[in-house]
């Protein structure tokens, strides 16, 4: 999967599970500040990555991830790609 | 003891006939069931097929996608009503506004979010417990109805939830009242809320065999005082009164509805969810909010009955009547709206002291429908099949929750 299909996948995440509107998101946005996600919603966008992208992500990966284009650069590393 | 008054200034409601206390008043005036099948899971393989479910609430026109989809369907009920409620009264209340912190509110739920918990546990036990999400137990909790009306409200007073069962509105009412009185507060928006029809929910009433299984004739089920009577039906909505301290609400100019002058509770301390019999324990509530509104029982014009359409219920209450209205009991009215709301568990105290209110407001009480055969143990005036102009200045009601909470209020106009 190229990066453009995962980033496209990650909005449409964002949008239908988080109920964030599309215009806010950027890949510069972060989850905290720029787009209201708390710590309880971010548990949840990575049960849904890894969902998506039938992927593994360890807690301690998790945390270090603020902002959307963080998350799809670990969902590229997970994939492989 | 203070002399604080209490009054309501605002309704709110959600109910399986309507999704607002208008449209509600004027299907219960009209004698409408909203019981109908179950139309939110497949109850095909349960002995109990028939509910009373609100049909066309979409949460999302009330509170936006992102804030619905972390809450149950009892919180967003109460949310909804609670909104109404507030519009009514005319409060908006700023996060800095000093107000804010003089305003509360007392939710009662029954059982809270059981869908959600029934669907966490679908979850878990089918994907996984790494698959349960984050919000489930916030989703699932009784309180959280409160919570979130708190937050997002800005009711920064005292926050609170009963759970007793199907008395929890009636007792969350009352006890934002003592509330008032007691200066902790001047306003509380004050109700209760369940939702509570999905498989697991119906399934456990109707093992307690509780509900009703007249499944053929779902809008004739729910038929209270009448012989045939085989169990209640459930029901599901959200209530929302806005009680306030009378020198509160005239000092704003608020339009007044009603007074909450009484509030009286027992212990059944019988069984778990059977009433005592001979209804010594229901007339004890009932007494005590009489006492507490310094009203003898002779001055109740109307009595909106508890009324579930179980047999033991609606024979003891019957009894309890007696007891404590006396000859007086032969004249009353005494009608149950649960004939067409179906019983809304946690609820159903609030939604039905807003009938005490309206009732009082209008001079019309509405009526006990399916009501065709008497019982010998049913002997009172149930208001059978018709709404009837009668003039109303004081109204109680009960509410009886498994557990043996037993709850009387009383209004009166103003």
């Amino acid at each position: 999967m190229e990066r453009p299909d995962i980033e496209k996948k990650l909005v449409e995440l964002l949008v239908d599970e988080l109920g964030i509107e599309s215009e806010s998101i950027t890949m510069d946005a972060t989850f905290e500040e720029d787009l209201d996600v708390d710590s309880l919603g971010v548990v949840e966008l990575l049960m849904a990555l890894e969902d998506t992208f039938g992927v593994k992500i360890p807690d301690e990966e998790a945390e270090a991830i603020s902002t959307v284009g963080e998350a799809v650069d670990l969902v590229m590393q997970k994939l492989g790609g | 003891m203070s002399d604080r008054r209490v009054v309501v200034t605002g309704l709110g409601a959600v109910t399986p006939l309507g999704l607002d206390v208008t449209s509600t008043w004027q299907a219960l005036l009209a004698g409408r069931s909203g019981v109908s099948e179950i139309g939110s899971f497949d109850a095909s393989p349960l002995a109990v097929r028939i509910a009373a479910e609100i049909p066309s609430f979409d949460p999302e026109d009330w509170m936006g996608r992102r804030a619905a989809r972390h809450l149950d369907r009892y919180a967003q009920l109460f949310w909804a009503s609670t909104k109404q409620a507030l519009d009514h009264a005319g409060l908006a209340l700023d996060e800095d506004d000093p107000e804010a912190q003089r305003a509360g509110v007392a939710l009662g739920s029954g059982i809270g979010g059981i869908m959600s918990f029934q669907e966490s546990m679908d979850t878990m036990r089918q994907r996984g417990h790494d698959r349960v999400s984050p919000y489930a137990i916030p989703r699932i909790i009784s309180n959280m109805g409160a919570g979130v009306v708190s937050i997002d409200f800005n009711l920064l007073g005292p926050n609170v939830c009963s759970v007793t069962a199907c008395a929890a509105s009636a007792n969350a009412l009352g006890d934002a009242a003592e509330i008032i009185k007691r200066g902790d507060a001047d306003v509380m928006a004050a109700g209760g809320a369940e939702a509570a029809v999905c498989e697991f929910a119906v399934t456990g009433f109707m093992q307690s065999r509780a509900l009703s299984t007249r499944n053929d004739d779902p809008t004739g089920a729910s038929r209270p005082f009448d012989r045939d009577r085989d169990g209640f039906v459930m029901g599901e909505g959200a209530a929302t009164l806005i009680l306030e301290n009378l020198e509160h609400a005239l000092a704003r100019g608020a339009a007044i509805h009603a007074e909450l002058v009484g509030y009286g509770m027992s212990g059944d301390g019988y069984h778990m969810t059977l009433p005592r019999p001979g209804g010594a324990g229901a007339a004890r509530a009932m007494e005590n909010a009489l006492r507490s509104a310094k009203l003898e029982a002779a001055d109740i014009d109307y009595v909106n009955a508890h009324g579930t359409s179980t047999q033991a219920n609606d024979s003891t209450e019957t009894a309890a009547i007696r007891i404590v209205f006396g000859d007086h009991a032969d004249l009353v009215p005494v009608s149950s709206t649960k004939s067409m709301t179906g019983h809304l568990l946690g609820g159903a105290g609030a939604l039905e002291s807003i009938v005490c209110i309206l009732a009082i407001r209008d001079g019309v009480v509405p009526p006990t429908i399916n009501y065709e055969t008497p019982d010998p143990e049913c002997d009172l005036d149930y208001v059978p099949n018709e709404a009837r102009q009668v003039r109303v200045r004081r109204a109680m009601t009960n509410s009886f929750g498994f557990g043996g909470h037993n709850v009387a209020l009383v209004f009166t106009g103003v």
